[in-house]
């Protein structure tokens, strides 16, 4: 049917002129993609059988949606070349996935080569990714407003320590030794400690986070700052600039790429420790809610909120991209990015 | 000698300077790199640098920048000493040292940002664009430009904040022979319409005689001096000109670099003491 539909569709352009050789590749591309589709449709349809009816039909819906736009934009495609390009590029991942998504579901309700309970088939994850979204979305919500509180307050200490060890000699002296035998401890060590000082678990989870994005962004902070190139300081000087000048304009650019290394890395350490700080004291966020949906065995639902953080976490990380690419556009040709 | 009285540069006046430096392979002694140096620039002047490497010409420029303090001796602008690094004495190195964060205008801005100008020169900006003619480039990043352009980004950078004295440490050492003559002639361009008072290190004899009004010729380790040449050519010069080839010869015996009969005699290398 699809193949077919594909043929059509090349069939309508190919008399008046010859089509550019780039449409008939993407329409081939796209039949792949919808095939593929197709088949992860048909083998649902096929393992679904036995199962509850009420919680395949979002995946059906799902799948069958999919399928629509895939047969959709086929000819829309042809006219509009933006979306033939985005296509082109998406196709073979896109592809990719639809396989994937097949196979899960073939491996698990299909033939039940893993355990039940815990590995469910794509269409329940869906269908707790749905039934539960409420929850969800306000496990996420706190989960946002807890990283992104953690992560502030310890960007900003890590800047202003990473800047004070990076410029003045007598802080590096004093502030390095601690910071190598204290930073290195993963803040998770801390909890059991946070846990009995702190007034609330909110509060010491927000302290927690903030110290593990503190010791990485300080750490390349200050060696962004102390490894600024001596003539560049010194072509300031001459220039009439003062130690404002020198520390804001001058070694705080020439240490931005560093620092961002740092803001990465920083962002790594928050993600893990806002889920472990979840799972093990705040009452809230999709670390506890994995934790509280395991607790009732409710694995579609843990699985369900696997997906959200992935695509919770990688939009923070794209995020954090982004404005690392809008602030080091400077760098663009100078390093491969 | 050239005395113009309309000239922005000032008198530069050392008198018996010495500087050391911490010896890393002895910790007792100091390692001495320069020892009574004394001259005066007349306002206006370009006087040029020579030596072998390692005779102190560059530290001595730092000196004069500020950016070191002499173990003894003065250095004065007009009358005023010299003790911190300051926009009336503009430097710039070999590498072209353009922040690669700015773009080539806001390069050129950097002294007026520093000093809190930029608000009421910003018409010198535009100024100083047409006259490295880089206006094409002004929102470039360092990295696309050409050697011979990122110097003259430089140069507008330091010339910008109007300096008394203009130190130049080999700033076309790293350019090709051609840009390198067309750079020269660029910055004796510059020189001539500011009047900067100009110290100028080069390795180039070429250079040298071409462009300045004196050639201090330095000895090495601990650097003093050696010779001052006057060179009484007019301008513009040009380099094939008997006389310039004349003194070119006799800058060279001096510094035991003519060839021919030292050569033979093995002493084409021996250190000028």
């Amino acid at each position: 049917m699809i193949v077919r539909n594909g043929d059509e569709a090349t069939a309508v352009i190919s008399p008046p002129k010859p089509p550019p050789v780039s449409v008939a590749a993407s329409l081939r591309t796209l039949s792949i993609f919808a095939g593929s589709v197709a088949l992860a449709l048909v083998v649902h349809l096929i393992v679904a059988r036995n199962e509850p009816p009420l919680e395949m039909r979002f995946y059906t819906i799902f799948l069958g949606s999919v399928l629509l736009i895939a047969v959709i934009t086929a000819p829309a495609q042809i006219l509009w070349a933006r979306l033939r390009q985005f296509r082109q590029n998406l196709h073979p991942i896109l592809t990719a996935a639809a396989f994937l998504l097949c196979l899960w579901e073939i491996i698990t309700s299909g033939v039940r080569l893993l355990p039940l309970p815990y590995f469910p088939s794509p269409a329940k994850v869906l269908h707790s990714l749905i039934t539960d979204r409420m929850l969800l979305f306000d496990s996420t919500w706190h989960s946002l407003l807890l990283l992104l509180s953690g992560y502030a307050f310890g960007v900003i200490a890590g800047l202003i320590t990473g800047l004070c060890i990076g410029w003045s000699p007598p802080v590096r002296y004093w502030g390095m030794p601690l910071l190598k035998v204290v930073g290195p401890i993963p803040a998770t060590a801390w909890i059991p400690l946070a846990m009995v000082v702190s007034p609330s678990t909110m509060f010491s989870a927000v302290a927690l986070i903030a110290l593990a994005v503190w010791f990485p962004v300080t750490m390349l902070t200050a060696s962004g700052i102390s490894n600024t190139r001596a003539s560049y300081l010194d072509v300031a000087r001459t220039l009439g600039a003062g130690r404002g000048y020198l520390i804001f304009r001058v070694a705080v650019p020439a240490a931005l790429p560093n620092i961002f290394i740092g803001l990465f890395m920083g962002l790594g350490a928050s993600f893990l420790t806002l889920v472990v700080a979840e799972t093990v004291g705040v009452k809230s966020g999709l670390g506890w809610y994995v934790s509280w949906a395991q607790g009732w065995a409710e694995y579609g639902k843990v699985f369900a909120a696997l997906v959200i953080m992935a695509g919770f976490f990688s939009t923070i990380m794209t995020v954090l991209f982004k404005v690392r690419d809008r602030m080091l556009v400077w760098q663009k040709g100078v390093i491969k990015w | 000698m050239v005395m113009t009285p309309d000239a922005e540069g000032s008198t530069l006046q050392l008198r018996d300077v010495r500087k050391s430096f911490p010896d890393p392979g002895d910790p007792v002694n100091r390692r001495l790199v320069l020892s009574g140096i004394s001259v005066s620039l007349a306002a206006g002047e370009l006087v040029s640098l020579i030596g072998p490497s390692g005779c102190g010409k560059s530290t001595l420029l730092r000196l004069i920048a500020g950016l070191e303090t002499p173990d003894s001796g003065e250095l004065l602008i007009g009358s005023e000493a010299i003790r911190r690094p300051s926009a009336e004495r503009g430097l710039v190195f070999q590498d072209p040292n353009l922040f690669p964060w700015l773009t080539v205008r806001r390069n050129i801005e950097v002294g007026l940002v520093a000093r809190g100008l930029l608000q009421e020169k910003k018409t010198e900006v535009d100024e100083f664009m047409r006259l490295v003619e880089l206006e094409a480039f002004a929102n470039a990043f360092p990295h696309h430009l050409s050697g011979g352009m990122a110097q003259r980004v430089a140069l507008a950078r330091a010339l910008i904040n109007h300096p008394k004295v203009l130190l130049l440490d080999e700033p076309l050492g790293a350019l090709d022979a051609f840009t390198r003559m067309r750079m020269q002639d660029e910055v004796l361009r510059l020189w001539s319409a500011r009047r900067s008072t100009t110290l100028l290190v080069t390795h180039d004899i070429d250079e040298a005689i071409y462009m300045s009004d004196r050639i201090i010729i330095m000895t090495p380790r601990p650097g003093r001096i050696d010779q001052i040449i006057l060179v009484h050519l007019g301008r513009p010069r040009h380099r094939s000109n008997p006389e310039f080839l004349q003194l070119r010869g006799e800058i060279l015996e001096l510094l035991h670099f003519a060839g021919g009969e030292r050569m033979k005699s093995g002493k084409a290398h021996a250190p000028i003491m």
